[in-house]
């Protein structure tokens, strides 16, 4: 059975590539495109894996991933949060509230599915 | 206290207007009775009243 | 009289009750608990108001009409110059001064010279006015109490000289009653305004009496004057003479302040320098008051008596007494009596300070005498010489009484005794205010002043009374006319009283000025000046610190004050010096220059400042400090002063500078925090469309066999990705020129009207495109504004694409309007779009903040057009702003002011 991917991204374009390769690698992939309805989705598609972007309309991607690490039925979620804020600080916020990776925006394609396939166990 | 003390400022200028008005030539004005008494009689005391009541109200209000 | 005996008791009894209130007051004031308050210290001047007052005034208005009331209205004149006032207690308690004497001499070098000269001519100038008391309260003790008309007298010794040793032994025991002569007198001063309350109330009583039970009231008396030919010239100021009442009227103001007992009342007794808000319009108040009922009295007297010998200066005893009213007559006695009281006390008290201080001790310090007086206690020796003083005094005022009294009316001789103490008006003042005046200048102003009025108003009082010839007042001296003592050079139409002020004050203030500035002072008097003149400035004593240098032991100083202050007095006054200086046994105290200036205003409170000098310096051994060093040290000390005005200006300026610094670096901080805000927020808006372009450039580079569907439309993203950024970057650029001011700005009119339909037509295609209505109201006639075209064509293209961009495609409607409104043109952009609420309103204007949440308006904006659009349309002073609601639509609005017409 294929690993269960949620994109969280409110920009379409980056969404569009996104779900592009993952598929292309053979996840099966989920959309959201703002914070609340990723919380939905979390808790019906059930992924195995986010791919969170950090600023979004309603929710944050930190709130997100803050919400989503109290929560003990999602423990073995992997969390990686995507931002094109690249600072210093944002990152060690983003990994101090429970992301499991970072990435900066632009990122190399290549990477990126790397990462994700190391951290799910398939490389 | 500084020597420019705006109500002690006041004051002179209450006294440097009661020079003319209590010395000549503006005391030949008064002439003939005022309310039934002489004018000068009245004149003389209504200026003098009315400087001590300027004075009153320039030195007791309050800040000085 | 049959009440003789009765009226005997009356008067002891009121001198008792006097006694007893002088107790009490000395009683709270030695418990600290003063009854001075500024009323007991506005009545107190009133000690002012004398028998000339309450039984002259009348003598005088029944000749002199309302002229009598000069006396009255300078004083009043004098309390609204309260600075003068002010400035001189001020000087009197920081240095201790005892007496007008004390003043004048302290101030030209703590000379006893002057000292002397000033006490000599208060003690002569004063006599007469003393046998004025002593003249009206024996002729109204005589009325009351003689079998009418015959003087009444005891062991050969007449009325006048009873009264007179009365007074003397009344004033020893009231006045000198403290061992201590040095202090503030509280409870004289508290007997002095119960006197004056006594003979306000029992003048009007008099006045109210005649006028309304006697006479029907004050129209009656004035009517029935002015039917009297003789009558009606006094209810006129007609046959005045202007230079009389002028002269009058500075000769009571300088009085009001420099008769001795004045300055005793107003500056040694001062309390509080508050006091005088109070007395500046109270003590002119009563003044009024007292006057009121003067001239009614004199009428009514005149009317009343008819063409009887009556004496008009005592109307005040004899109308009561004629209408059967002996209960008031009595009363008037006694107010008569206090205004006498009153008068002799103090003033007896001030000159006999004056004698002690400044005629006897300087002959005593340097007679043998003292040296080989072995008592080390001298105070009950200063005691007795003031005893013997007042004892003189009024021996004095009544020869003067023999001598010259009958000939003259009451304020005939109160004048003589006011010309004589304007004399110390010029050196007093000028030393004040007048830093070049000097010793020889004072001494020399007057005695030129105080010739010229003994010659010219005192002589004469003499030769009136047939005392001495009065060849030389009729023909000259020695029939040399143009020296005629009322006449001098021939200056003659004058009364006596101006004739005198004017030749005196000439002599007096021509010497002066004139020797003033042809001496040069001294140190010690270029020290006093510099502290008299600045006295508002030396509220530290720095300067006294300075002046003084030179040795001296604690043992002779503490003899010294011991001497003079009394043991007990001087350890006193040691043990507070102490506890202020933090030492806990006197008898450990340094004796530096601030310990000898200690001792020394000790001294003066006992002695006078100039014999303090003299005794300080006979047991100090004192480097003498020459001129130059004195002018040295105040010159420094003025450079010091404004050195340090300028050094406390300079740090207020420092410290204002501080405070806009560290603003201006707040300022920046918050700048610069915006900046990395906006650097940031800009990255981020540049990465985002670069990560889209980069991932599809990287999946189109990677895999060859993607389809041509996909292809293209990754194609499509990049190239709509790399037009946002493009247009991003435009944006970033021209915001940053429009906020850094350098953008270029053409300037011309424009015709918003065109304008606006040039922009609807080139975006009349987007409209089109989504099935947008799009529809206008612009006027025909609409003035031009001062603008750039295009800039302002890039607001409107803004406004209408954000419009095009919210409304639903099909039923979207957008509406542009122009108007005038007032003194400019609004333009109007209504959509019907989902409208915004109340935060989004306000956010939308900042920089990368856009509208709308939905995904598929995203990549349009930058979230840069509305602010740009703001800063254009504020560059041409008008406004933009949004009025909306929720699902309720949208309308953006600006404004651009019209030209102002030319005027």
């Amino acid at each position: 059975m294929s690993k269960k991917i949620l994109i969280v991204d409110d920009e379409p374009n980056i969404v569009i590539s996104l779900e592009f390769l993952m598929k292309k690698e053979g996840f099966e992939v989920a959309v959201a495109t703002d914070g609340d309805e990723a919380l939905a989705q979390v808790a019906s598609f059930r992924p195995d894996l986010l791919l969170l972007d950090v600023m979004m309309p309603k929710k944050s991607g930190y709130e997100v991933c803050e919400a989503l690490r109290v929560d003990p039925s999602q423990a073995g979620l992997l969390i990686v949060m995507l931002t094109a804020k690249g600072r210093d600080t944002e990152v060690a916020k983003g990994l101090a509230i429970g992301a499991d990776a970072y990435v900066t925006k632009p990122f190399s394609t290549k990477d990126l599915v790397l990462k994700v396939k190391d951290m799910l166990g398939l490389a | 206290m500084k020597n420019a003390n705006p109500a002690r400022q006041r004051l002179v200028a209450l006294g440097l207007l009661g020079i003319p008005l209590l010395s000549y030539p503006v005391l030949g004005l008064p002439q003939g009775d005022w309310l039934g008494l002489p004018a000068i009689f009245v004149y003389l005391f209504g200026v003098w009243g009315g400087l001590i009541a300027g004075a009153a109200w320039l030195a007791e209000r309050q800040g000085r | 009289m049959t009440s003789g005996w009765w009226l005997a008791l009356v008067v002891v009894a009121y001198l008792g009750l006097l006694f007893a209130i002088a107790r009490y007051g000395d009683a709270r004031a030695d418990a600290g608990r003063s009854i001075i308050t500024p009323n007991v210290y506005a009545l107190s001047l009133a000690v002012y108001c004398t028998s000339w007052t309450f039984f002259g005034s009348v003598g005088r208005a029944t000749s002199g009409g309302l002229s009598f009331l000069t006396i009255y209205l300078g004083p009043t004149l004098m309390c609204l110059f309260v600075g003068v006032l002010i400035k001189m207690i001020r000087i009197s308690k920081a240095y201790r001064i005892t007496s007008i004497a004390d003043f004048i001499a302290s101030r030209y070098g703590k000379s006893q010279l002057l000292a002397g000269l000033v006490t000599v001519i208060a003690v002569i100038g004063v006599v007469p006015y003393i046998a004025l008391q002593l003249k009206a309260v024996a002729a109204g003790f005589d009325l009351l109490f003689g079998a009418g008309g015959h003087p009444f007298s005891w062991w050969g010794f007449d009325t006048t000289s009873l009264i007179a040793a009365a007074l003397a032994v009344f004033t020893i025991l009231f006045g000198t009653r403290h061992l201590d002569a040095t202090e503030r007198h509280e409870g004289l001063v508290t007997a002095i305004a119960f006197e004056s309350l006594v003979k306000l109330l029992a003048f009007m009583a008099v006045g109210v009496f005649v006028t309304f039970v006697m006479f029907d009231g004050l129209g009656d008396l004035f009517q029935r004057a002015a039917a009297s030919p003789e009558l009606a010239q006094l209810l006129t100021l007609e046959g005045q003479r202007p230079s009389t009442w002028i002269s009058l009227l500075l000769l009571s103001a300088l009085a009001v302040v420099f008769l001795p007992r004045q300055f005793q009342v107003i500056v040694v007794e001062n309390v509080d320098e508050s006091h005088l808000r109070r007395a500046v319009w109270l003590f002119p108040l009563y003044l009024l008051l007292i006057n009121i009922f003067v001239l009614p009295l004199a009428l009514g007297g005149l009317l009343h008596f008819g063409g009887q010998a009556a004496d008009p200066d005592i109307f005040v005893l004899t109308l009561p007494l004629a209408a059967g009213a002996e209960w008031l007559a009595m009363l008037a006695f006694i107010g008569g009596l206090s205004a006498a009281t009153g008068m002799v006390i103090v003033e007896t008290i001030a000159l006999s300070t004056m004698v002690c201080n400044d005629l006897v001790m300087p002959m005593l310090l340097r007679s043998t005498w003292l040296k080989a007086e072995k008592s080390p206690d001298l105070s009950h020796w200063l005691l007795l010489i003031r005893r013997l003083a007042i004892g003189l005094i009024l021996l004095l005022g009544y020869i003067y009484f023999r001598a010259a009294g009958e000939a003259y009316a009451l304020v005939g001789i109160g004048l003589i005794s006011f010309a004589a103490v304007a004399q110390f008006a010029p050196v007093l003042l000028g030393g004040m205010y007048w830093k070049l005046a000097t010793r020889q200048g004072a001494l020399a102003g007057l005695t030129a002043g105080f010739v010229v009025w003994a010659y010219t108003m005192l002589w004469p009082s003499f030769a009136r009374s047939g005392w001495i010839d009065a060849g030389f007042v009729e023909l000259g001296p020695f029939g040399i006319t143009w020296l005629k003592a009322q006449a001098l050079f021939g200056l003659g139409g004058l009364d006596e009283i101006t004739h005198c002020l004017w030749w005196s004050f000439l002599a007096n203030i021509g010497a002066y000025v004139g020797v003033s500035l042809a001496t040069r002072p001294d140190a010690l008097e270029v020290g006093q000046a510099e502290r008299f003149v600045d006295v508002f400035r030396y509220a530290r004593r720095l300067p006294d610190l300075q002046l003084w240098r030179g040795d001296a032991s604690l043992h002779e100083m503490h003899a010294l004050l011991e001497r003079f202050l009394g043991a007990a007095r001087a350890r006193d006054q040691l043990l507070t010096y102490a506890r202020r200086h933090g030492v806990a046994d006197w008898r450990n105290l340094a004796v530096d220059a601030e310990f000898v200036h200690f001792a020394e205003s000790a001294l003066a409170g006992a002695i006078g400042s100039a014999s303090a000098r003299v005794m300080v310096s006979s047991v100090a051994r004192e480097e003498h400090l020459g001129l130059d060093e004195v002018l040295n040290i105040l010159d420094e000390a003025s450079q010091v002063r404004a050195y340090s005005r300028e050094l406390e200006s300079k740090q207020q300026a420092l410290e204002a500078a501080t405070a806009e610094l560290r603003a201006a670096n707040d300022r920046l901080r918050e700048l610069d925090r915006l900046k990395d805000d906006f650097i940031s927020t800009v990255t981020h808006e540049l990465r985002t469309p670069l990560t889209s372009i980069r991932a599809m450039s990287e999946m189109l580079y990677d895999d060859p066999r993607i389809d041509l569907v996909s292809r293209s439309r990754f194609l499509g993203i990049i190239v709509s990705e790399t037009e946002r950024l493009s247009r991003l970057i435009n944006q970033i650029l021209d915001m940053a020129k429009l906020e850094s001011g350098r953008a270029e700005w053409t300037s011309s009119e424009v015709h918003v009207a065109d304008l606006v339909r040039e922009s609807m037509a080139t975006l009349e295609h987007l409209f089109r495109e989504k099935q947008v209505e799009l529809s206008s109201d612009i006027p025909d006639q609409l003035p031009p504004v001062l603008a750039d075209r295009d800039r302002l064509t890039q607001v409107l293209v803004n406004l209408l694409s954000n419009a095009v961009k919210f409304v639903p495609g099909g039923q979207g409607r957008v509406r542009v309007s122009v108007a005038i409104d007032g003194p400019a043109i609004r333009v109007a952009v209504a959509d019907n779009g989902p409208g915004l609420t109340a935060d989004e309103s306000a956010v939308i204007f900042e920089k990368f903040r856009q509208g709308g949440n939905t995904m598929t308006d995203k990549p349009q904006g930058t979230g840069l057009g509305l602010p740009i659009s703001r800063q254009i349309v504020e560059y041409f002073g008008g406004k933009l702003w949004v009025e909306s609601a929720p699902g309720a639509g949208a309308t953006f609005i600006f404004t651009v002011p019209l030209p102002v017409p030319d005027a």
